[in-house]
């Protein structure tokens, strides 16, 4: 019983920093995207349709970075594969 | 509780013979039979001077078309009828989920890896076809034969990437409003709901830009170089 606490503990302590880093970072990346977009924004209004729909396609690739973190995240705490070797 | 909330998206309604049919399958295909009919019944009968459905179509159509020329105009209307279907579909499949007792066929990995599967067979499919299939594979190995295996990932890293972000985002929407309810009941998750709408609608755009900008990579890169050369 005492492995599966460790255990137990283990993936959730994980878990909560892999989402808080993931989410972190990520976040800084696209504000930096979204500082720069506005940027170009404000010089050049005229531009507005062509900067908008680059920032949505980064925005988009930035988060899946996040997103794959969470697939991770979810993935230690609802499916992890290396519980069979515990359970067994 | 731990399987609990995983499971819940996988639930098998009835079997077909040896098939297991989930509810994923049936919503899908129920929201594909109404869009169907939506657009059938009011495809049946156009008028030159349109009532306010008509204009409301009419303006929906417009729209996917503006956004498609502005990124591949040459060939915007090969492109238009699977890109715009792509787009419609995925915006309902995403909000079918505020419907309480249902959930988004998006939110189930299967539903979103079929879709990247046919972005990713639709962008070799334009792509000869507009090229034919000797320029096209030649591309390949553009500019340098040594680049053929980074080319090989990039495409399969692409769609992979594809799929996960349509699910992460709609599973990912569906399980905090879950987990809210658990925590607080009341009229606490409806912010959630909300935000639900508006990313449901963003990941569509973001979903049916992405084909066609994928696709659009597919037929331009030749065509700059054919301007180059």
């Amino acid at each position: 019983m005492q492995d599966m606490t460790w255990f137990t503990l283990a993936s959730t302590v994980a878990a909560a920093v892999a989402i808080a880093l993931g989410a972190m970072f990520p976040a800084l990346a696209m504000g930096r995207a979204i500082v720069q977009a506005l940027d170009a924004l404000a010089r050049q209004p005229e531009a507005e349709k062509s900067i908008t729909r680059t920032l949505f396609i980064g925005l988009a690739m930035i988060e899946s970075l996040a997103i794959y973190v969470l697939v991770v995240v979810l993935i230690i705490l609802f499916r992890n594969p290396l519980l069979q070797y515990l359970v067994k | 509780m731990t399987m609990a909330t995983n499971d819940q998206f996988e639930t098998v309604l009835f079997n077909l013979g040896p098939l297991p049919i989930s509810q994923t399958v049936v919503t899908t295909w129920a929201v594909m039979l109404c869009l169907l009919l939506i657009s059938w019944l009011s495809a049946r009968r156009l008028k030159l001077e349109p009532g306010p459905w008509q204009v409301a179509l009419e303006g929906v159509v417009g729209a996917i078309q503006d956004a498609i020329d502005a990124v591949l105009p040459q060939h915007a209307l090969i492109v238009l009828p699977f890109v715009g279907s792509l787009w419609i579909f995925a915006v309902f499949a995403n909000l079918i989920g505020i419907i309480p007792g249902l959930h988004g066929p998006t939110a189930d990995l299967s539903t979103t890896s079929a879709l990247a599967l046919l972005v990713f067979l639709s962008v070799h499919w334009y792509g000869i076809r507009i090229h034919g299939l000797r320029r096209y594979v030649r591309h390949y190995l553009e500019p340098n034969p040594i680049l053929l295996p980074f080319h090989i990932v990039s495409e399969i890293s692409r769609t992979i990437a594809l799929a996960v972000r349509l699910f992460g985002n709609i599973f990912s929407l569906e399980m905090a409003a879950l987990l809210i309810l658990l925590v607080a009941g009341f009229l606490v998750p409806v912010p959630v709901l909300l935000l639900h709408i508006v990313e449901a609608l963003v990941q569509a755009y973001i979903f049916g830009m992405l084909a066609l900008i994928y696709i659009a990579g597919g037929i331009q890169s030749l065509e700059m170089k054919q301007k180059e050369g």
